[in-house]
């Protein structure tokens, strides 16, 4: 089986990376991008019967850092 | 006085860090991070500036889980006194002995040089052998340096007087310009600065000294 951990700094959390990001957009032209946030994708591949509060833990505890992160996980 | 120095893969200040403690008279042990006990009678252990595991998901993130971590944690749980410098702050930050967490620096950029600090407590191992409002002058060396925590944090953080050194000028985006902080219970610290790099007449500066000639001086009470 596999999941997919979506991990986004949270609101309010300073992105600075995003932001380079959307000034280099409109330094290119394109007009109205109002905000950039960047995050991170991880695809885990998993023995079948591991459960989605297995990965929840694997989340809290290592994939994302909870002070400043959030995350969404989409089993497939 | 013993310390113990980690040593993870891309550590690459664990000897400085193991020097400016010998150079105060401590008998230093480096500590691979396979290792899961500290060694007998430590009194202190050295979590070194570098790039543990490459920097891989977050500064720190993978150190933080390495089993030498889970003794570290131990140790700060039964009172034992240690200090995280530059990636040695971001693993205590991730292994929740510290509040907050590091994030990119706000301009983007990986900075190398010598910035001043102001002292914001000497009630500390760590900062007693400074005055308050002392200016010192302390090289930074990183690109992960940017202290977040939300406001009850620092709210805290400032009424438990834990704040110990912030940035004159602020290099890159910390919260209340926050260089290093102390844990609940003062015998914690992290820190971006390098005082190991600012320990000897060789290094073009020697504010540093008087942090680890302090943590010597309570040590040797002990």
């Amino acid at each position: 089986m596999k999941a997919r951990v979506h991990v986004m700094l949270k609101n309010g959390v300073l992105d600075p990376q995003g932001e380079a990001v959307r000034h280099a957009l409109g330094a290119m032209g394109f007009d109205g991008v109002e905000g950039v946030r960047q995050g991170k994708v991880i695809d885990l591949t998993l023995a079948e019967g591991t459960t989605e509060a297995q990965v929840v833990e694997m989340c809290d505890k290592l994939l994302a850092n909870t002070v400043i992160e959030s995350y969404e996980i989409e089993l497939g | 006085m013993r310390a113990a120095v980690v040593v993870f893969p891309g550590s690459n200040c664990d000897r400085d860090l193991a020097v400016a403690f010998e150079r105060e008279g401590f008998a230093v042990d480096m500590v691979w991070h396979k290792e899961t006990a500290l060694p007998e009678g430590v009194d202190i252990v050295g979590i070194p500036g570098g790039f543990s595991y490459g920097d891989y998901l977050r500064c720190g993130a993978i150190a933080a889980q390495s089993p030498i971590c889970q003794a570290v944690v131990a140790h700060t749980r039964r009172g034992g006194y240690a200090v995280g410098v530059c990636n040695g702050f971001q693993v205590l930050t991730e292994t929740g002995i510290l509040p907050g967490a590091l994030l990119r620096n706000a301009g983007l950029k990986y900075i190398c040089k010598t910035i001043g600090l102001r002292v914001e407590t000497a009630d500390s191992a760590f900062t007693g052998g400074y005055e308050v409002g002392q200016e010192i002058a302390i090289p930074i060396a990183h690109h992960d340096g940017n202290y977040f925590a939300d406001e009850a944090t620092i709210a805290a953080l400032r009424a438990e007087d834990r704040i110990a050194f912030t940035y004159t000028d602020n290099p890159n985006g910390s919260v209340a310009d926050i260089a290093g902080i102390l844990s609940e219970n003062r015998r914690v610290l992290g820190m971006m600065p390098h005082p190991e790099r600012a320990a000897d007449h060789g290094h073009g500066g020697t504010d540093g000294a008087a942090f680890f000639r302090a943590l010597a001086g309570v040590m040797a009470l002990a």
